[in-house]
């Protein structure tokens, strides 16, 4: 993985004592409130219901074992012994006190880690495909790109107070593990006709409270060029974008209103105009960001037979590993949705343990993953029966992955001051409700996520099945969607009809999954059976 | 509170500063002896192009300091090739003074008093920077392969 030269070691040193300075000045009444919010969120740090939160970056989900045990430190030291991985693969702290801050920001810079730009309206972290530099299918590593993409847009001095947010979403594959179509700009590498490597560039993805899929306004990019053209796009937005309405100025909002080609038109024009300033970095500093991203020393010839004699085991083997590019090796997602446990939360303990499993089987590697669990990426597949024991004694060994029960939720109201509904104790009834584990593997795929408000951080609209939580007159109350999809396949679910309570909202499902069942043909997942056979059905069986 | 605080500005300039008052954008293409200008929010600095030679001023203002479309307004006038007074004006807080330099800005009119130590820090305490922008500063990509 990439390691931090004297430079970057520098701004990341000195963000820290700047952020120690600006916490010193807001103590000392020096700014209001509203001055510091947008400098502390510019740092990750939020208020939540009952504490700050601190949101620490995991640049395009990559981290190794030694900056593992530095989170788990501080989930002792500063916050109630556990973490919780979020939606953009990074990790996040939900009871931490405003002085310690940046103490916590000097103890991750000792390990080249940083929570700069993890929230405010700024160029967040880098989401990238989990299986990077593993999966068979990936046209190249995307994780050089990424990074370089990264050091462009830290304290970028032009787009640090833009109109909103602004993510990213990188892959190498057909196969879109990153949900690259529901970023503000997704980008996939890909290799052009002569072998020439450039990027497809896609704009204005979004879920929230008006969710597009995005537009691909650029088939092929000269990946040398991405700097530019990104500055290209943040410039035409941070310009053009609104200002006046919180909930409509995400770029989404404003290639959906110049429509995706006038959109594309204006941004080549500002290209051009930027291209020539120089702005790009030289291949040579792509070929210096990717030697830290040659492939680790495989052994050769190792046998690719595995014994299954252990059913939990073999279970584990045909849901949770995924093949690797290299024989005799294999990619073991380590799930963080324990049955009726919290979606994507870890004990310092377990996170520890999978640093030491990273550490001694992965070679020192670990991603986490959009979907809240963790990803061992390089395990010989003799070692994978070791590293399923060590995780079984830890409760990570859930054989869920991809399942009805492996459910993306967002903090809900237990923590955050925008929620409307809980999503941690609804999570955590249709997790029993599906507990059986061949009931799971018989329903097969299916992506349930889950938004306790409009801002769906759950991803609800991304769900085969998703549910988003509202406010009825004082009560909680849960919509229902089918039919989304963050995949290469990316589409929108949409709501079905009147909501449900929290319990009615876990037997509505249940209706629809066993309707799916009856309907679907061989080989049919639930979202293709709804695809194919349209709502009317769905419906019906839930409202009867 | 503030101590050490200067009321009116911040300039990094040794030319004498323009005297006479910044008009709007329009103004200033409807009169030819203008120089000095003012952009507010959503004007297109681009408008400029044919009449940078005369201009000796320009007034970037900030009606609210989360609003960031000056930076690239201020970007876009030194990539036209514009060298005069470049200044902020308004919802100016010292927390933005460095991207604000960075962009191009060489001046600045806050609405309320900036502490001078302060802003002295926040101008110099970063040695290294990612990107290159306005302020000639050597990005560190550039500064790896010599």
């Amino acid at each position: 993985m990439y390691r931090y030269d004297t430079y970057d070691q520098a701004i990341v040193d000195t963000r820290v004592a700047e952020f120690r300075d600006q916490v010193a000045r807001r103590i000392a009444g020096e700014m209001t409130d509203d001055q510091f919010k947008p400098l502390r969120l510019k740092n990750g740090l939020y208020l939540q219901l009952h504490a700050y939160m601190l949101r620490v970056a995991i640049p395009y989900g990559t981290i190794n074992a030694r900056q593992l045990r530095v989170l788990a430190h501080i989930a002792r030291k500063y916050d109630r012994g556990y973490g919780h991985f979020t939606t953009r693969q990074n990790i996040q702290f939900n009871w931490i006190r405003l002085e310690d801050a940046p103490d916590i920001l000097a103890e991750l810079a000792k390990v080249e880690m940083h929570a700069i730009q993890t929230s405010g309206e700024s160029i967040r972290n880098i989401s990238a495909d989990q299986y990077a530099g593993a999966a068979a299918d990936e046209v190249c590593d995307p994780r050089p790109w990424a990074e370089l993409i990264r050091q462009y847009t830290t304290f970028h001095p032009e787009f640090s107070y833009l109109p909103r947010k602004f993510k990213i979403g990188l892959t190498a594959s057909d196969t879109d593990r990153a949900a690259i179509k529901l970023h503000d700009v997704g980008l996939q590498i890909v290799h052009g006709a002569d072998g020439e490597t450039g990027f497809r560039v896609f704009v204005g993805g979004g879920m929230g409270r008006t969710p597009f899929v995005a537009h691909l306004i650029r088939d092929f990019l000269p990946a040398g060029a991405i700097c530019s053209y990104l500055e290209a796009i943040l410039r035409v937005w941070n310009r053009h974008g609104r200002r006046d309405n919180i909930h409509k100025q995400r770029i989404k909002i404003l290639v959906h209103d110049l429509g995706a080609q006038e959109f594309a038109r204006q941004v080549e024009e500002e290209w051009q105009a930027i291209q020539p300033l120089g702005d790009d970095m030289p291949l040579a500093e792509y070929t210096r960001i990717a030697a830290y991203f040659t492939a680790p020393p495989f052994e050769e010839g190792l046998c690719d037979a595995l014994d299954l004699s252990d059913a939990r085991f073999a279970a584990w083997v045909q849901q949770n590993v995924h093949a690797h590019k290299q024989p005799g090796y294999a990619i073991a997602t380590v799930s963080l949705k324990p049955i009726g446990g919290i979606p994507g939360d870890v004990s310092a303990d377990q996170i520890d343990l999978i640093a030491d499993l990273a550490e001694k089987y992965s070679f020192d590697d670990l991603r986490p993953t959009h979907a809240q669990n963790v990803v061992l990426p390089h395990v010989r597949k003799a070692d994978l029966y070791a590293i399923w024991q060590a995780l079984d004694a830890a409760g990570l060994a859930t054989a869920n992955l991809d399942l009805i029960s492996d459910i993306i939720a967002c903090p809900g109201l237990d923590y955050c001051s925008l929620a409307n509904t809980r999503s941690i104790p609804l999570a955590q009834k249709l997790a029993d409700r599906f507990a059986d584990p061949a009931r799971q593997l018989d329903i097969g795929e299916l992506k349930l996520k889950i938004s306790g408000c409009i801002n769906a951080c759950g991803h609800h609209h991304a769900g085969h099945i998703g549910v988003l939580g509202v406010d009825r007159k004082g009560t909680e109350n849960f919509q229902l969607l089918f039919g989304g999809s963050g995949a290469e396949d990316a589409s929108l679910g949409k709501i079905i009809g009147p909501g449900f309570t929290e319990d009615g909202v876990v037997d509505a499902i249940e209706r629809a999954v066993e309707k799916y069942r009856d309907l679907r043909d061989p080989g049919e997942r639930f979202l293709d059976t709804y695809r194919r056979v349209g709502s009317d059905p769905f419906k019906e069986a839930v409202y009867g | 509170m503030v101590e050490v605080a200067i009321p009116l500005s911040l300039r990094f300039r040794d030319d004498e500063p323009a005297d006479e008052p910044a008009v709007t954008l329009d103004a200033f293409l409807d009169q030819p002896n203008a120089l000095s200008v003012r952009i507010e929010g959503g004007d297109d600095v681009r408008r400029l192009g044919p009449a940078l030679d005369r201009l000796r001023l320009v007034e970037i203002d900030f009606p609210r300091f989360r609003d960031g479309r000056g930076y690239s307004s201020a970007r876009i006038l030194r990539e036209m090739g514009y060298k005069g007074e470049l200044k902020a004006v308004g919802d100016v807080l010292v927390d933005q003074l460095l991207f604000m330099r960075r962009c191009g800005f060489d001046s600045f009119g806050p609405d309320q008093a900036i502490d001078l130590a302060v802003a002295r820090r926040a101008l110099t305490e970063y040695d290294f920077v990612y990107q290159q922008a306005a302020d000639g500063r050597v990005p560190v990509w550039k500064l790896r392969h010599g």
